[in-house]
């Protein structure tokens, strides 16, 4: 079993985001030991990027933030090689493609393998153009997670058919950040992967509350949650630790 | 390969929330572009609406000046709204309505693709939002109020370097958002597929009238065709129909800045090296952790780390060339026009001027350069005299 697979093994996984460097590396590094103490099942780390196109303000700030105080992909392999030595938790890349591709695919998901990276999220890489780094996942045995959308209809069954890890179901349209009320039929969407597919699905975009959470957890296998968590980091900094294992810890049990 | 390449260039790198929108548009364009009733309201709104066809003019005197080959201007500053914008607008808010979308987003730079977007919207009954990088708002304010005077809602984008690159970052994200009932009206060659082609498509009646014109004036094609490139949506208009010719030069002209040797330049071409960004595979201005570089250039038009990915190809094949040309020879050429032709060009086209200027003495009096004056300057006289450090204001 693959340690992606492994994270949904005992019922319903809680997955936090988080952007990598934000506000600096020594502290993510804390945070993602600290969050799967708490529970966390699999764990995103953000690499920043100067556009993300996907993100809300939430993450935009954290990606500007991380950035500003240096942080690289080379210095969050560095970290990941680190944490690794003490933690076992199942870690995704949360990314965008340009900076897959400037790295080199090739060298990108080698050094994932190598550090224990497990599977690299990519949203504005769609179906259509994930052969641009899909032979480097293959080769180096990283799992590209595929998203589906409110707006996926008829392709949810062709994206279920190659899909690998789990797939990340996008709950809402609009980009990433906290939402009051989600109204997209997820549970149609997930039964859309179903019919094809027996593989994991995590509903993601604007979840925040433990009741979200659990609502959410009661139609799907996971939740996803970033905005939330990265405004604790924002609010609290270097001192945000106690506080984001305190949240995590009340969201896992509310999924659980 | 995904759809819509150009060479390795182009492709569909975008959000999967998009991706049945982009199909469907896709499908829309194919299906009406040939239809006798569109293609008929089009040219009907091209000639009595924005005045085509634009002139194409033999600037006398600056041939003259220069001592060189022969100039033409093609006045696309001449057409309603100020620039070539239009053509595309006209073309893709014809398409909005008829694919049953009520309301039209765009991103714009120096104001003239939000202007023009603006415009045809009033005309079409379409709602209008615009996303403007605050720095942009800020350095042309007059274009502003006129979007607002068209009945469009400008949103000043702070996020970012508050340039065009974070308005496209921010109209796309409103896309993602209201897809169903929203037309992205993108206003340049790029983004993704097939946006490219159908911003080409509308923008490529430049070159066909330059071709007719030129036929009628000179009997002969032009040995040279100078743009100013950004996102390259002028300059692929103008192009598209010699591609297929190989004794006319195609000469792209990018934003320097201060100095292709310096930090602050939007020389993509120049500077850049091949990237994935805002739904395409071109050339970008990056580091090497593949972070957008922050660009620079007087120009709002063409202060853009991207260029579309056809011209991206038309650099790898050889069959174009693309030139740096700095803010001073820019504001230079600005006021050289102004003087010597009674034309203000845009500061953006003005970049074009420049490099007509640096080649034209040194070419042949029976050679023939077509530079595309793509917009008129007033909206840039405000900054022109800042940079001349001119008060025109008490």
């Amino acid at each position: 079993m693959s340690r992606v697979q492994q994270a949904f093994a005992n019922g319903k996984a809680f997955i936090p985001f988080i952007t990598a460097g934000d506000p600096k590396l020594e502290i993510t590094e804390q945070l993602v030991i600290k969050m799967a103490e708490e529970g966390a099942d699999l764990i995103e780390l953000g690499i920043p990027f100067s556009d993300p196109v996907a993100e809300g303000v939430v993450i935009q700030r954290a990606d500007e933030r991380a950035l500003a105080g240096g942080t690289t992909t080379d210095k969050i392999f560095g970290m990941v090689q680190r944490i690794r030595k003490v933690c076992s938790v199942p870690m995704a890349f949360m990314t965008y493609v340009n900076p897959v591709f400037t790295y080199g695919a090739g060298l990108f998901m080698k050094n994932c393998r190598e550090t224990g990276i497990d599977a690299i999220i990519v949203p504005d890489l769609p179906f259509e153009e994930k052969e641009e780094v899909m032979p480097y996942c293959s080769e180096f045995g990283i799992d590209l997670i595929s998203l589906i959308a409110p707006t996926s209809r008829d392709r949810i069954r062709m994206i279920a058919r190659e899909a690998q890890g789990f797939v990340y179901c996008v709950s809402s349209m609009g980009v990433t950040g906290v939402r009051k009320e989600i109204t997209t039929d997820v549970g149609e969407m997930i039964r859309l992967v179903k019919e094809v597919r027996d593989i994991p699905c995590a509903v993601g975009f604007g979840i925040f509350s433990p009741e979200q959470a659990a609502r959410m957890a009661g139609l799907s296998d996971g939740v996803i949650v970033g905005s939330a968590i990265v405004k604790i980091v924002e609010q609290y900094g270097e001192g945000c630790v106690p506080h984001v294992a305190e949240y995590v810890r009340t969201m896992k049990k509310a999924v659980s | 390969m995904s759809k819509g390449r150009f060479g390795i260039h182009g492709g569909q790198y975008i959000p999967e929330t998009l991706m049945n929108a982009v199909i469907e548009l896709e499908e829309a364009y194919n299906h009406f572009k040939d239809l006798p009733d569109f293609k008929e309201e089009l040219e009907d709104l091209l000639k009595n609406y924005a005045g085509r066809p634009s002139l194409l003019y033999y600037a006398e005197k600056m041939t003259r000046d220069l001592g060189g080959a022969k100039i033409y201007l093609k006045r696309e500053d001449l057409n309603h709204t100020g620039s070539h914008k239009i053509n595309n607008v006209l073309g893709q808010a014809l398409l909005a309505r008829r694919m049953g979308k009520s309301r039209v987003i765009a991103e714009t730079g120096a104001g003239q693709h939000g202007v023009a977007t603006a415009t045809a919207a009033a005309l079409m009954g379409l709602k209008c939002e615009i996303y403007m990088g605050k720095e942009d708002t800020d350095r042309q304010a007059l274009n502003v109020y006129r979007m607002e005077l068209l009945g469009a809602k400008v949103h000043s984008v702070t996020s970012g370097t508050q340039t065009l690159k974070d308005a496209v970052n921010e109209t796309m994200r409103e896309w993602t958002a209201r897809v169903e009932d929203t037309h992205y009206v993108l206003g340049s060659v790029m983004g993704p597929h097939p946006f490219p082609t159908i911003v080409r498509d509308f923008q490529s009646v430049i070159g066909r009238e330059v071709k007719q014109q030129m036929l009628q004036k000179e009997g002969r094609l032009p040995d040279a065709l100078i743009a100013c490139v950004g996102g390259g949506s002028n300059a692929i208009g103008l192009f598209y129909d010699f591609i297929g010719d190989p004794g006319v030069r195609l000469i792209g002209c990018e934003a320097a800045g201060h100095g292709i040797d310096t930090d602050k330049n939007a020389a993509t071409m120049a500077t850049g090296t091949v990237g994935i960004f805002h739904g395409m595979k071109s050339y970008f201005c990056q580091d090497q952790y593949g972070q957008i570089a922050p660009v620079y250039s007087i120009s709002a038009g063409l202060d853009y780390p991207g260029i579309g990915p056809e011209h991206a190809y038309l650099r790898d094949t050889g069959r174009a060339e693309y030139v740096p040309v700095t803010d001073n020879e820019a504001v230079e050429a600005f006021e050289y026009l102004s003087r010597v032709e009674g034309i203000i060009p845009a500061v953006e086209s003005a970049h074009a001027i420049a490099y007509a200027r640096k080649i034209a003495p040194a070419m042949c009096k029976d050679k023939i350069l077509v530079v595309n004056l793509s917009g008129r300057g007033d909206k840039d006289v405000a900054a022109i005299a800042r940079y001349r450090r001119v008060q025109i204001y008490e």
